[in-house]
């Protein structure tokens, strides 16, 4: 009882409330804190981490931080190279993952990672009310309000940093009964057994590397034919780490890769029965296998919120969401972590955001703490001036240097404004789809693009009267956008806002 | 990301997809992803690159030039098509009316998937037959 009562946040009224201790509930309430603005946070873990307590199944990220690079650790511009730590505005708080990686991989291992989120929430002073679990949620009186295990909570705003953590399974006869990815036994138990895995994204490919040295028999089948990053050069498909069994399958050493869709299962003895069929054969095929796998994903644990008019999209469930990530259909409600990823942004080239990994996701939440405190408390925060002559050189080092450019592209932006009166403001970091669709004021946005087949290249938004026009640059092959021909291209590109602004200073 | 498992069944009954079979239309359930947006969001923006094509699944759309609506898509239409196959940036918003919730598919893979699935590209032929016959009729 007394560590209960030592529990922060007892049940009441907040100006702010995040559900979840994950690393977007975490990245949130450090950037909150930063900016002054009270908060609870709630959370049904007994410890920080979120899904990173047990997963991935095999131990080891997919996400690299790199030891050694260029930049110092503490350094803002380090941040491009390390994917896993959670930001900081101190020097000293940055870059918690490469002092607990033991220089085995560049990969953190899961306990290192959930070790460098437990030292971020402990070193910078995040407090959590643990063991609190959210069940369910009204509206009242212009509150939200959560019914939780210690009692009832309310807010005028609440953030829902829950991941993506219930598992899902296709409505494919017979799957219901078969083990999900969060199930997956200790891999010793599958030594000589023939294992039959429903999917082919990175946990069906986790899985099926795992399982090389000791399964007889392994298959992947989905639909659709395998995706591998290093081909959409981006983290749409299998990660590099991942590839051994698509290797073992086209070079036919035993690993079979089907595009089919999976008909039904069946419960053969102790074992399966897995009928298949092609898109583009008319025949079935017949597997019979020990073990079956469905490696089909997870979705967003939103409990009652689609009741309270959340609407949902895609296999994932993910909660839609405006560029700010409120809820699109329910105001007050907003989504941080791996569910930002609910707002896609503009996805230019099919590319998507990396909001749904760490790397990209923690740069929206500190977009999101600023937006909520212009919005909802009042803050008026400080956009630093830039001197005429430092525009171009800014923006090109931001462009060739600036993580949240690099980690999210085409969605995130550095944003200047250009007012005749104002001057140039800093406007920071944006929503690139905020800054398209906003009609007010003559400014420019910065940000780096793919297109999944060139190298990255910059791109620059320009506002002017009311209209945006796009102005793409070329990549560059040392990825460096701070020489002669991006001046020139750029100044050309901010020629219609440069000149008014200058000429009445 | 990938699509909920309702949308076989819708797809199913649209004119572009009417030749398929089932396990092809679980194929485009997969390749394709699934977008939502809000009343007033734009899908396209005029004049940008990287666009791609789209199938409405559910709500409308405008069809905006110039901030003028100049027509309305429902479920089962598509746009995109002519910038996918052109190379070109569109030459109109595409503008959600209400929710509005669709398939889409990367320009680039536009030409594979119609080559590797050539019921859906002669349905596709018609719609674009359709539409030039409609134009030359206003013009006349």
């Amino acid at each position: 009882m007394a560590e209960l009562a030592a529990s922060p946040f007892p049940p009441g009224r907040y100006p702010l409330i995040v559900v979840g201790s994950g690393p977007g509930g975490l990245q949130l309430s450090y950037s909150l804190s930063r900016l002054g603005i009270e908060h609870a946070i709630l959370s049904e873990d007994d410890a920080p981490g979120g899904m990173f307590r047990r997963w991935p199944i095999f131990q080891r990220m997919l996400s690299w931080t790199k030891p050694y690079t260029p930049f110092d650790h503490r350094t803002r511009e380090y941040e491009r190279y390390d994917w896993n730590s959670l930001i900081a505005d101190e020097p000293d708080q940055r870059a918690v993952m490469p002092g607990l990686m033991d220089g085995s991989s560049y990969f953190p291992s899961r306990p290192e990672m959930q070790k460098g989120l437990e030292t971020f929430a402990s070193r910078t002073g995040i407090r959590v009310r643990y063991g609190c679990r959210w069940e369910s949620t009204a509206r009242e009186d212009g509150d939200l309000v959560l019914h939780t295990s210690d009692g009832d909570f309310r807010a005028p705003v609440v953030v829902f940093a829950v991941g993506l953590a219930e598992p899902w399974r296709p409505p494919i006869p017979g799957l219901q009964e078969a083990p999900h990815y969060g199930e997956f036994r200790p891999v010793g138990t599958y030594a000589n057994r023939r294992v039959f895995i429903i999917g082919k994204q990175n946990s069906g490919f986790e899985i099926a590397t795992g399982l090389l040295p000791w399964a007889r028999q392994i298959i992947l089948a989905s639909p659709s034919a395998t995706t591998l990053s290093v081909n959409t050069r981006s983290l749409v498909g299998v990660r590099a780490r991942y590839v051994q069994p698509y290797e073992d399958h086209v070079l036919a050493g035993g690993v079979l890769i089907l595009d089919a869709s999976i008909e039904r299962i069946e419960r053969q003895g102790d074992g399966y029965r897995v009928v298949t069929r092609g898109a583009h054969d008319t025949g079935e095929l017949v597997h019979e296998v020990d073990d079956v796998i469905a490696a089909t994903g997870f979705t967003a644990p939103l409990r009652d919120l689609p009741e309270l008019g959340v609407a949902t999209f895609g296999q994932s469930r993910l909660p839609a969401q405006t560029a700010f990530w409120e809820s699109a259909t329910a105001p007050g409600i907003f989504f941080t972590g791996t569910l930002s990823q609910g707002f896609a942004g503009l996805k230019k080239h099919g590319m998507p955001s990396n909001s749904g990994a760490v790397q990209g996701h923690r740069y929206n939440a500190r977009v999101l703490a600023r937006h909520l405190a212009e919005t909802r408390f009042g803050l008026s925060l400080s956009r630093p001036r830039i001197e005429p002559d430092a525009i171009i050189p800014f923006l090109l080092g931001e462009l060739t240097r600036g993580p949240e450019l690099w980690h999210q592209r085409s969605y995130l932006a550095r944003v200047l404004s250009l007012d005749p009166d104002a001057g140039i403001l800093d406007q920071g970091i944006q929503p690139l789809a905020h800054f398209v669709d906003a009609r007010e004021g003559d400014a420019v946005a910065v940000t780096l693009e793919s297109n999944g087949v060139d190298d990255l290249y910059p791109v620059a938004y320009v506002r002017h009267e009311g209209a945006v026009r796009e102005h793409v640059m070329p990549p560059h092959p040392l990825l460096q956008f701070e020489g002669e021909a991006y001046a020139r291209d750029l100044t050309a590109a901010l020629a219609p806002i440069l000149s008014p602004s200058l000429s009445r200073r | 990301m990938p699509v909920q498992q309702d949308v076989v069944n819708t797809i199913a009954a649209f004119a572009l997809f009417a030749d398929l079979t089932s396990p092809q239309l679980e194929e485009i359930a997969h390749l394709f992803d699934e977008a939502w947006f809000a009343d007033g969001e734009r899908v396209l923006r005029q004049g940008f690159s990287g666009s791609g094509f789209y199938v409405i699944l559910e709500g409308a759309a405008a069809i905006r030039v110039n901030d003028v609506d100049r027509a309305t898509l429902k479920p089962g239409d598509y746009f995109g098509e002519i910038s996918c196959l052109l190379g070109e940036e569109p030459v109109a918003d595409i503008v959600a009316r209400g929710a509005l919730r669709c398939l889409v598919l990367p320009a680039r893979q536009v030409e594979s998937f119609l080559t590797a699935h050539p019921r859906v590209m002669f349905r596709l032929l018609q719609g674009e037959a359709r539409k030039l016959r409609n134009t030359t009729r206003w013009l006349s």
